[in-house]
Parts: C-alpha cells; structure tokens; sequence
C-alpha cells in the first residue's frame, strides 16, 4: 500500500526540528532512517500530516568516547555503528548486536536514535541501552535532558519522550577489567525480530567472583527487561555457584506478561528466552574468564 | 500537500521532478524515471525486490521517500550492464548458475549483490547467505544464487 498524504519538512538543525513538533504536536513524526516508520506508513498502521526528516542533520550524527561512556548520537546508522572500532572496544554490546537487526540494506538506513525511540520490545539495541543503564539524550524547546534507559521504556513503542522532543543521542557507561560480552537470540528467519533473546555483561574480580553483571531481555515484554533476579542472585558470588541453565531460569522470574502470538505462546517463548540467557550468560562469563 | 522540487543523479543522469512527499522512491524510479526494472513485491520493506543503491549503499527504495533522495546518486538494476549491453559479472553469474526462473526478485538480488561484493570481495559462504537473506525469492529456490555470487565474487577477483 501507498502512505496516506503528509506535509514533508526538512530542518537545518535538531532545534528546529523539536520547534516543528512543538508546533504540530501529535500530529507531527520525526523520520529518522524510517526503516519502521515507513512500513507503518504504508501498512497505514500510523498516519501523520507531518513528516520531520532528521536523517540528513549532521549533528545527530558521530561516535564520541568520553572518558568512561561513549556517546552515540542518535542519527549514526546501525551499519555505523556495527563498523565503528571505538564502538567494538567501548561497548561491544552494540558492535555483536548490530549484525542481528534486520538485513544489511535495513542497517544502512536505520538509525541507533530511530530504533531506541521506536522502543519495539524485540529490538536489540534498546535492550543493549537497558541492561548498561545508558542514558538517553532529549532535545526539546525546553532545553536539554537526559532519560536513564530504566525510565524510558514504558511500553510496547511507548517511551518517556515528549510529543516535542528529538533524541539526540545515548551516553553508554563503558566497562572495563576482566569483563565477557554476549547476545544470543532466536528467530525463526536471519534478520527476522527474535521471538526471545538476551544480552549480557558480565566483570569479574581477581577471585573469579562477580563483581557486576547485567542481563538484558527482549521480546519478553511490552519493553526490554532487566533480568534483576538473576543479577541480584550472582552478584559477589563465585562464577561457579550457579549454572548458565539456573541463571536463564532465574532470569525469567518476574516476568507477567510475556507476549503471545503466532510465533509462539507466552510459555514457549520463556524457555526460548532462559535458553538464550543461559547461553548468553555462559559466553560472556567465558569472555571474562579468558580476559 | 505540498509538492517539493527535488535533483538527483539516476545511473549519471542528473534528474530534476517535482513529487508529492509521499511517493516512495521506488514509484519515483519507476513512475516517473520510467525504470521498471525495479520491482515492488511488499512495499514494506520485507521483501528486497525494490533494493537500489543510494549514494552506494543498498537500501529499500520502498522505504526512502523520493524526497528523501534529493541531492542523492542512485543506481538501479538498469544501470548495472555497461553501456553496450555487456551483463556485469553478477548478472552474467546469475545466469550462468540458473539463479533465476521467473526473474521477478532478480533485479532486487542484483542489486544487494553488488553491493555485499563491493563491501566484502571474498564473503564466506555463511557471508553469501547472510547477504542475501534480505531478499526474498519465491520460485527459483537460493541454492543458484548463493552459487551465482561465489562465482562472481570469483571472477571478480580474477580467481576463475
């Protein structure tokens, strides 16, 4: 199908970009690589008189490290982001969870800010920016802000956002020691989103103890999840005291409304999701170990 | 709603319209430019019949907006064959290894082709897959394409 009509506008900066959406309010989208809006567009499953194109805003885009975060901003695309080398040493996360979004020709258009914003509960990066409590940044005619990612999630492509604010960029914390890195998630097809998955980090300290972990769970929610049980569970305890299959188990504790659809059931779904924590989990403590 | 101008280059030809901002480029090129041998199968982003190349990188031309492409250079599956017909070694691969039947998806795997050759000269077979598993054939089966790209990424290394 065609999208419905909409007025196309093009602002020379971020600022101009949040003073339309002021403006027009709920009648207004920002189009970043428009790799989902799109589609809605032409599904007319969303309507819009106003399309505010960011995609060309210089600003928005680049890879900055700063002493211990790196700052992304919201405009670089997924195949950026996946080829950056300050990206694979910072926050490898992102580099080993860029190859699992869509296909290629979908990474060269679509944005890190654009998949964050969207907040699709299967996505891979907004679990990323959830399991390393990374900090979005807003621009609105207000000012600037930033959102920790634990408050920005609020639902199924509902996020903490004003209807007038862009999202300029996420601050990444970036670890460093004895630390293992891994994302594991299963889809029917390549580039298909996952049915479940999980991303995890993991420090350990001179004892093999865990010093911090996070886990991180898509499509196992209305948003990314945070596996806190299972964090809480091994946190300042040996790597051997509990096995990958106890922490995937554990990790899906707490979980009450695992979604349901033609792809599976809400109960097929969670033993994908603590086999993929599980795996997730044994190969990042392995990392760690190697380290 | 208010049309815009846009000037793009489509295979070296610069191009100059005026389109409502809701026509996709993919209507763009073939509505407007006459260039047909882009194909819409879904229109939404799925099955990679529309792939061209913007300023170079593969990309959906059902998911850009014409406007969008303003001040770009694209390159559609006509302007892969040098001027005096000669296939490039991608298509002549594709028929070479019977990577095609009704030919529908062909100009999108072209397409996409083209451009994983031109990132990565000597994918590994999982790379191939990898490729390609952003288009969608509904006839032919991937096993010639997958053989068509060895082959080409062979000869165009001067390997074979």
């Amino acid at each position: 199908m065609k999208p419905a009509p909409f007025d196309y506008h093009r602002p020379e900066s971020a600022a101009e970009a949040a003073q339309l959406l002021a403006e027009f309010g709920d009648d207004a989208k920002l189009l970043g690589g428009g790799q989902s809006l799109v589609p809605m567009l032409a599904l007319r499953l969303a309507f819009f008189d106003h399309l505010v194109d960011i995609s060309r805003l210089d600003e928005l885009k680049g890879i900055e490290r700063d002493g211990d975060s790196l700052y992304i901003g919201g405009g670089t695309t997924h195949a950026g982001v996946g080829a950056d080398e300050q990206v694979a040493a910072a926050v490898p996360l992102l580099t080993r969870s860029t190859p699992l979004i869509g296909h290629f020709q979908i990474r060269s258009r679509g944005t890190l800010g654009g998949s964050i914003a969207h907040a699709d509960p299967a996505a891979e990066y907004p679990a990323v920016a959830l399991a390393l409590d990374a900090e979005i940044e807003a621009l609105s005619p207000d000012g600037r802000r930033r959102i920790p990612a634990a408050e920005f999630f609020t639902g199924v492509w509902e996020t903490a956002l004003a209807p007038d604010e862009v999202l300029i960029g996420v601050r990444f914390p970036v670890w460093s020691g004895r630390c293992g890195f891994a994302v594991e998630e299963f889809a029917r097809r390549h580039g298909d989103f996952a049915i479940a998955g999980a991303v995890a980090a993991v420090e350990l300290d001179d004892d093999d103890r865990i010093r911090r972990c996070a886990v991180g769970l898509l499509g196992l929610s209305a948003t990314p999840r945070r596996a806190s049980a299972a964090e809480t569970a091994v946190t300042g305890r040996p790597v051997t005291d509990l096995t990958a299959e106890d922490l995937g188990e554990l990790a899906m504790s707490g979980l009450d409304d695992i979604p349901a659809d033609l792809q599976g059931s809400a109960d097929y779904r969670r033993r994908v999701g603590a086999a993929m924590a599980a795996q997730a989990w044994q190969s990042a403590v392995k990392e760690a170990l190697d380290a | 709603m208010h049309e815009r101008s846009i000037r793009l280059s489509v295979n070296g030809n610069p191009t100059e319209a005026t389109v409502e901002p809701r026509m996709t480029l993919a209507d763009f090129l073939r509505e407007r430019c006459g260039l047909t041998g882009t194909h819409l199968g879904c229109e939404h982003g799925v099955c990679g019949a529309c792939t061209v190349l913007l300023d170079g990188a593969a990309v959906r031309s059902c998911l850009v907006f014409a406007v969008q492409a303003d001040g770009t250079q694209v390159s559609t599956v006509e302007g892969v064959a040098s001027e005096d017909g000669e296939l490039s070694p991608v298509q002549s691969a594709l028929q070479e290894c019977h990577g095609l039947q009704c030919g529908f998806c062909t100009p999108g795997f072209v397409m996409s082709i083209t451009a994983l050759l031109q990132d990565n000269p000597n994918p590994s077979d999982e790379e191939i897959r990898e490729g390609l598993s952003g288009n969608v054939c509904r006839c032919t089966g991937y096993q010639g394409i997958v053989n068509a790209v060895r082959l080409a990424a062979d000869q165009m290394s001067g390997t074979s």
